[in-house]
């Protein structure tokens, strides 16, 4: 396998000491982000990137992806602990994860969580092994209009199979494609939407936005709530993992079939949240005993954490494989790309060999080093939530800010995240979904060049989408998705119409 | 189990009464975000059909994307605000309660004024002063402790960006004369 050989070249380029002791401190900064309060994986990838700016590009991701798995398993350790849900993808970990802790099951809880975010990774990396390079040599074929097909796939599936309004969905998303053109317009070198001011001629920078929507935004939606919290330390004894290790080949049916749904939403931007909703209640329904879940059961444990980090994990398959992100984080990871002068997309594999494979071997040996480190220090970890909230919250400000200056070296920028940071926090409390704004503002400026491209190819022939059957068939499954409510509809009304007939 | 003795509390004295009477109800702010996201759209649509959304020679012209877009987002804007009108009996769900809005005023507050203050003292100065600022007036925490902390934070953060990862943040008077 060619694949093998690269990942082996992979390990290579990763085992010295200097990316080794970055990859445990990208770890513990993502644990101590993933148990804080008021952040996430979202924001503490945006809020530490400006730290990599001047690393070498192989380096910079190996710590940030190390962050984000680090956020990823410190999201279970407040779940099962506090009930308190450090990200909303660990929701589903409470219903089970906290009566176990106060059975006095903590550690078992614990180890349980990890071990299955550690099993969930690892199928969504070995897939990400084998599919990445063959999605990317094919995409390598693409033309403008199938990239355009591809972006317009990506927002429709937004529109049409997410849960909030769709008419939310679209606010979000347009305004992100539309803030994504101020600025200088790259084909004509014409300046729009800049109303005279020279600040904004260099556009609305993506992680500008992502820091204030995510970050400050945050802060002030946290301190709206009760902040008391009341809660179990534990100790992980060797003894307590092993017997939970012991009893997982019992547990492997749920394992793999969370594995699968977590997969299969993370690479589709359903996301890591639907996954571990999906994987809990589908472990409950095929359960033997279902009463028994949310009474402190380790399969109500293992299903959804399963899925929430195969779905995290594989939401970067689409970003390396094409230049898509397929969740926030992702969308991070590639301003990230962007900043360190890497351009995303299928010419990736090829043009950076060392990066993408370095990347690849990260996530294995990030995730193995994780589970370790987790394991070892959660009463570290958890005691974290005993510093006041009141010193947490002027800090982050701070780092934010830093965040934001850093990219563009602009005082303008400080306040541009500000204005964000109000925006995401009435957004989200009138339910206006922020991810596919995330979405749209990293891509606009792609699928736009796309888009003019194509027209000018076809001399403005819009049959240009429907002119193979690649593009044709993307297209296609596009608007079908993006009408999916009204479609879903119309077969059920349909199907109602033919029983009575067939009876 | 041993290991249940161990437990973490932690009390938040200036938590928000669960009584506090509303200020606005979620309705009332999407109409008024919608008027918003409407005039926005009509502005940048106004914009981009100066600029030219017809078709030259080489294609589409640099208006042309934006403009439609402009379309879809005034659309979308209307359609939520005639939603919300049609629907507002019955949805009168609370926006944000009094004792909220103060809380979420001692975050805001501070920050706006840090991103005044690091405009004109230097970022480092300011967060020095919003930490130490925040943490005893707002967490209510011991003085020596919060100078303490605000020091240490400011130090951390100068010795990384600055000397370790030579990042430069913008700088004031006390940072000139200590001649960095």
């Amino acid at each position: 396998m060619e694949a093998l050989g690269l990942l082996l070249h992979g390990f290579a380029v990763l085992l010295t000491w200097k990316t080794i002791a970055l990859m445990m401190v990208g770890l513990v900064l993502g644990i101590f982000v993933g148990v804080l309060p008021g952040l996430g994986g979202p924001n503490g990838v945006a809020i530490l990137l400006p730290l990599t700016f001047t690393m070498d590009p192989t380096s910079a991701i190996v710590m940030l992806s190390c962050i984000y798995w680090g956020a990823l398993f410190g999201g279970a350790i407040t779940s099962i602990l506090f009930n308190i849900p450090g990200e909303a993808w660990s929701v589903a970990t409470t219903f089970d994860g906290y009566p176990m802790a106060q059975q006095g099951r903590a550690a078992e809880a614990l180890t349980a969580a990890f071990t299955s975010s550690f099993i969930g990774s690892l199928v969504a990396v070995l897939l990400i092994t084998f599919l990445a390079p063959m999605i990317s040599s094919f995409a390598l074929k693409f033309g403008p209009p199938e990239f355009f097909a591809v972006y317009l796939l990506t927002f429709c599936s937004f529109v049409g199979l997410g849960r909030e309004a769709k008419h939310k969905t679209i606010i979000s998303m347009s305004l992100g494609l539309l803030l994504a053109g101020v600025g200088m317009d790259t084909v004509s070198g014409q300046l729009r939407m800049t109303f005279g001011s020279s600040e904004l001629l260099r556009g609305i920078n993506f992680l500008v936005a992502v820091i204030g929507l995510f970050g400050i935004s945050e802060i002030l939606l946290t301190m709206e709530e009760r902040l008391a919290l009341r809660g179990h330390a534990a100790k992980i004894s060797l003894r307590v993992v092993l017997n939970v290790w012991k009893d997982l080949p019992k547990y492997w049916v749920t394992l793999v079939r969370s594995s699968f749904i977590g997969c299969w939403l993370g690479i589709t931007p359903g996301g890591a949240i639907a996954a571990s909703f999906m994987g809990y209640n589908l472990a409950k329904r095929f359960s033997k005993d279902p009463e028994s879940f949310g009474k402190g059961r380790i399969e109500g444990v293992f299903a959804p954490e399963t899925a929430a980090h195969a779905s995290g994990t594989s939401a970067l398959l689409p970003m390396l494989a094409l230049g898509i992100p397929g969740s926030g984080t992702a969308a991070i990871l590639l301003g990230g790309l962007m900043v360190w002068g890497l351009n995303p997309g299928p010419l990736l594999f090829v043009e950076h060999k060392d990066f993408v494979w370095g990347l690849i071997a990260s996530m294995y040996l990030g995730n193995v080093v994780g589970l370790v480190l987790v394991l070892t220090t959660v009463p570290v970890f958890a005691s974290i939530l005993r510093v006041p909230f009141a010193a947490v919250a002027p800090m982050i400000v701070v780092s934010c800010a830093i965040g934001a200056y850093a990219i563009q070296n602009a005082m303008f920028d400080i306040w541009l995240m500000l204005g964000f940071g109000v925006v995401g926090y009435v957004f989200k409390k009138i339910g206006i979904p922020l991810a596919p704004f995330t979405l749209a503002l990293v891509l606009g400026n792609r699928a736009e060049d796309a888009f003019r491209l194509s027209m000018i190819g076809s001399g403005g022939d819009m049959k240009v989408f429907w002119s193979n059957g690649l593009v044709g068939f993307i297209t296609t499954l596009a608007i079908a998705l993006l009408f999916w409510p009204i479609l879903d509809r119309a077969f059920n009304q349909v199907g109602k119409l033919w029983r009575p007939v067939r009876a | 189990m041993s290991n249940l003795d161990l437990e973490i509390v932690v009390d938040d004295p200036t938590a928000p009464e669960v009584d506090s009477p509303a200020i606005t109800s979620t309705g009332s702010v999407e109409i008024f975000i919608s008027l918003l996201l409407l005039a926005l759209a009509v502005t940048l649509g106004y914009d981009n059909w100066r600029t030219g959304i017809a078709w030259d020679s080489t294609g589409p012209q640099a208006g042309y994307f934006p403009f439609y877009l402009s379309v879809i987002l005034g659309g979308a804007s209307f359609y939520g605000l005639a939603i919300t009108f049609l629907t507002r009996r019955e949805a009168s769900e609370t926006f944000v309660t009094r004792a909220q809005l103060r809380r979420v005023m001692q975050v805001f507050i501070p920050t706006l004024l840090f991103c005044l203050a690091t405009q004109f003292l230097g970022l480092y100065v300011a967060s020095f002063f919003l930490i130490a600022a925040f943490m005893r007036m707002v967490g209510k925490i011991a003085l020596w402790k919060s100078l303490l902390t605000a020091f240490l934070f400011t130090a951390i953060m100068f010795v990384t960006f600055d000397i370790a990862f030579d990042v430069i943040m913008p700088k004031g008077p006390l940072e000139a004369a200590l001649g960095r």
